[in-house]
């Protein structure tokens, strides 16, 4: 099945993406890179393409908040935001996942002040890593559109019934153009029926209580259940793919996706558009005859840790690219990794890379030159195990 | 009396068979608020006028007007004496409970 | 429209069970919010004293559908589940949004402002005890001058509060809202008359309800009703309404009973001089000459 194909920016096709999943309300506040989106869904409203109310909130606090209530009474909510937009709607995001309320957000991927910068890391997304959202991270303008569909679709799965974060990276993405198929309606309303919430939405034949207390009697049971459902979401993240994947020709591999990692020797995990640089430089090294892999993490919640260790099996060193700084540890992704690695005893050696902070470039040549370091790593060279690219001076 | 009536309720013997979400179904009461009261109201009915003022005035709802008297929910009163402070004719008595 | 009170309100209970303190004058609010608005009420409260006690699993004190929202979100989220039953086309329905003064007129208020800003249908009822009460009776932007809390303790060098409270009611109207009023469970047919406005009123209405609270004020419980009344008696409170860009003084008495009958029987005030009392007279007797020269034609 084939649509139209478009040549947009990545905020366009997550606007596309939003129009076909048909939301009833989007409550929504501009913050640069994510504006364009919004603009776009607000015109869509005016000219009834799309046939939803655009609610004009005075903040992303009640963006979110607003977005809560209507996917508390059964309706589908969207919204979309930006760096300090999502830490200071940060309160409202466990509301909704506590509720276990299908929203999706897409959040443009954007640097946290101070020093102000309006360009794209991903520090803002790792704030909210335990909000209790399954967290997505997209590659380019076509996967942002297809993953607001599949976020649609995942998030109202009555086994996961969570909310759902796109990340997409700001500017890189946002504001780059691309030739971009936009799905056909009909075969999107066929992949994403209308939204059914019968166990936890308001409804006047069985009024609710939601978002209620829970004290130290019961508080641990409920958070256990939702932390319970959310790592069985992970079997559901790959059928959703799945079956996009049949509807449309497009599949994404589930929760990551493996580059030439089979008899890899050393393997590099992205999260986001580095990973096309990344796909270059594979391609490259290959060439040479380096055995080299690419790991695309394309989930962070829940943590696809069967995946990903498989995919790192027989690896000798293991690089990391995190676009955020935990301030006095490490990159984020990385922890995580090695998480993951010590609960399957694995022990290749680790190594972080961190950079394009504040949306400082990371080029072909930072990204052979962390395989270089990686194979010293593997050989058994003495080297720092958290790298800082492209720092401009001595540090 | 018709008031919102005390359910049974057991702890969930599973974590997954807790509700989705952090919700619950309303008019959901498994447990009372006699406990709280130090006085009780009774009215006297031979004195009271049925200006119903005492309906209006509980914060809880307690006094049911539905039947021949009025009746109080001591299930749900706590006790506060609102009802007999504001009853015009003085046909509310608070009386202590003994434990 | 019937008039409403004792006899001709009906015997059926939406909010029930709760776990709020003996005489608490916000739940008699609440009570009788919910006998206006029916059994087909969508509520919105954030964090406080009614948040607190009425959805502690597994009792829940509502009825009807009723949520917590984030404290600064209750014009959100009421919002938001008005304009979802509007797109699901579920017709019938009443969205109330419930919120203390603190959740109001400080944390709650942008998201108030945003709501009545787009005219969304719903009804936002404050409950006015004048502190935050649930934390432990902190001042807040509706705690009057003079009173003592937790937070602004009275003592050698301060009267407890030094600040007037916040004016929410011409602050809502003068968003050009389509209806507001405040209201007092002193006089509770006043405040139903008010709640069945606000449910016929399609847009925003803004209902503001003074609301003793027992425990936070020091006072009997038994007395709580009275109370709010003696407020409106002395002056220290009033029953206004704002529709179709008029305001109107529902009660203008001739003369005002002593505001230190009214304040001396509550413990957070008992540290005022009569200095002290007739400073916030004064301050009546000001805000009451611009209400009667302002609103009375």
């Amino acid at each position: 099945m084939s649509g139209i194909r478009k040549f947009i920016c990545g905020d366009d096709a997550v606007a596309e993406g939003v129009r076909l999943s048909r939301p009833h309300v989007i409550s929504a506040y501009p913050i640069t890179p994510q504006t364009i989106v919004v603009e776009r869904l607000s015109e869509y409203v005016e000219e009834g393409s799309l046939k939803a109310r655009y609610m004009h909130v005075e903040s992303e606090h009640s963006a979110m908040s607003c977005a809560i209530g209507v996917s508390s009474v059964g309706a589908r909510a969207f919204t979309a935001t930006s760096s300090q937009g999502l830490l200071y709607m940060a309160e409202t995001l466990p509301y909704a996942s506590g509720a276990r309320l299908p929203i999706v957000m897409m959040n443009a991927n954007r640097s946290i002040a101070t020093p102000w910068n309006i360009y794209g890391d991903q520090m803002d997304a790792m704030f909210l890593l335990n909000s209790g959202w399954i967290q997505y991270y997209v590659e380019d303008a076509q996967e942002a559109l297809d993953m607001m569909i599949q976020g649609y679709r995942l998030a109202e799965d009555p086994e996961v019934m969570t909310p759902v974060m796109i990340n997409v990276d700001g500017f890189v993405l946002t504001h780059t153009y691309e030739l971009v198929e936009i799905p056909d309606q009909a075969g999107v309303d066929a992949f994403l029926p209308p939204l059914k919430m019968p166990l936890n939405s308001m409804s006047l034949e069985a009024p609710k209580s939601l978002s209620i207390s829970a004290g130290n009697d019961t508080n641990m049971e409920f958070n256990m259940k939702q932390h319970l459902d959310m790592l069985a979401a992970g079997t559901r993240i790959q059928a959703v793919d799945k079956a996009y994947g049949q509807a449309f020709g497009r599949y994404y591999h589930g929760a990551l996706e493996k580059i030439r990692t089979e008899d890899a020797e050393v393997i590099l995990i992205t999260a986001g558009t580095v990973t096309g640089t990344a796909r270059v430089v594979v391609d490259r090294l290959r060439g040479e005859g380096k055995k080299v892999g690419l790991v695309k993490l394309r989930v962070l919640r829940p943590f696809p840790v069967e995946e990903l260790t498989e995919a790192l099996k027989g690896a000798e060193a293991v690089g990391v690219l995190d676009k955020n700084i935990s301030f006095g540890y490490e990159g984020t992704i990385f922890t995580n990794v090695n998480s993951a690695l010590m609960a399957r005893a694995m022990t290749p050696k680790t190594m972080n890379f961190i950079g394009g902070i504040g949306g400082r470039d990371i080029t072909k040549e930072n990204l052979i030159e962390a395989y270089d370091k990686l194979f010293g790593a593997a050989a058994g060279q003495p080297l720092e195990r958290v790298q800082y690219m492209n720092v401009r001076c001595d540090y | 009396m018709k008031r919102p009536q005390v359910k049974s309720w057991e702890y969930p013997r599973r974590v997954q068979d807790f509700p989705l979400g952090s919700t619950c179904d309303s008019d959901h009461l498994v447990s009372i608020n006699a406990g709280w009261r130090t006085f009780r109201p009774v009215i006297d009915h031979d004195r009271c006028i049925d200006c119903l003022k005492c309906f209006l005035v509980c914060p809880d709802g307690a006094i049911d007007k539905s039947g021949p008297l009025l009746a109080v929910d001591y299930d749900f009163c706590k006790g506060c004496g609102i009802c007999a402070h504001e009853c015009p004719v003085k046909a509310i008595e608070m009386i202590k409970e003994v434990k | 429209m019937v008039k409403l009170n004792a006899k001709t309100l009906h015997n059926e209970e939406y909010f029930y069970g709760h776990k709020a303190c003996g005489g608490c004058g916000e739940s008699l609010a609440l009570r009788h919010a919910m006998k206006v608005l029916g059994p087909d009420t969508f509520a919105a409260l954030p964090a406080g004293c009614m948040a607190a006690v009425s959805f502690i699993y597994p009792n829940m004190a509502f009825t009807t559908n009723a949520m917590i929202t984030p404290f600064a979100a209750t014009g959100a989220v009421a919002s938001g589940m008005a304009a979802g039953l509007e797109a699901l086309g579920i017709e019938g329905t009443q969205t109330i949004g419930i919120a203390g003064d603190g959740g109001t007129a400080d944390i709650g208020f942008q998201a108030l402002s945003g709501a009545i800003d787009r005219n969304d249908d719903i009804i936002y009822l404050a409950t006015d005890n004048e502190a935050y009460m649930n934390t432990g009776i902190q001042k807040s932007g509706l705690t009057p001058y003079g009173t003592r809390t937790t937070t602004s303790p009275a003592g050698k060098n301060l009267p407890g509060s030094i600040r007037q409270k916040k004016n929410m009611f011409e602050i809502v109207a003068a968003h050009g809202i389509s209806y507001a009023a405040t209201a007092s469970v002193g006089y509770l047919e006043d405040f139903l008359m008010k709640m069945a406005k606000a449910k016929a009123v399609k847009g925003t209405s803004y209902i503001h309800v003074f609301v003793p609270c027992p425990t936070g004020w020091g006072y009997p419980a038994q007395q709580t009703v009275s109370l709010a009344k003696a407020a409106v008696d002395s002056g220290l409170w009033y029953l206004a309404e704002y529709e179709a860009g008029e305001f109107k003084l529902n009660r203008n008495p001739k003369s005002f009973t002593p505001a230190a009958d009214y304040l001396l029987a509550q413990s957070r005030f008992k540290h005022l001089t009569p200095e002290d009392i007739s400073r916030i007279e004064a301050q009546r007797d000001a805000k009451w000459e611009i209400m009667r020269r302002k609103w009375l034609g």
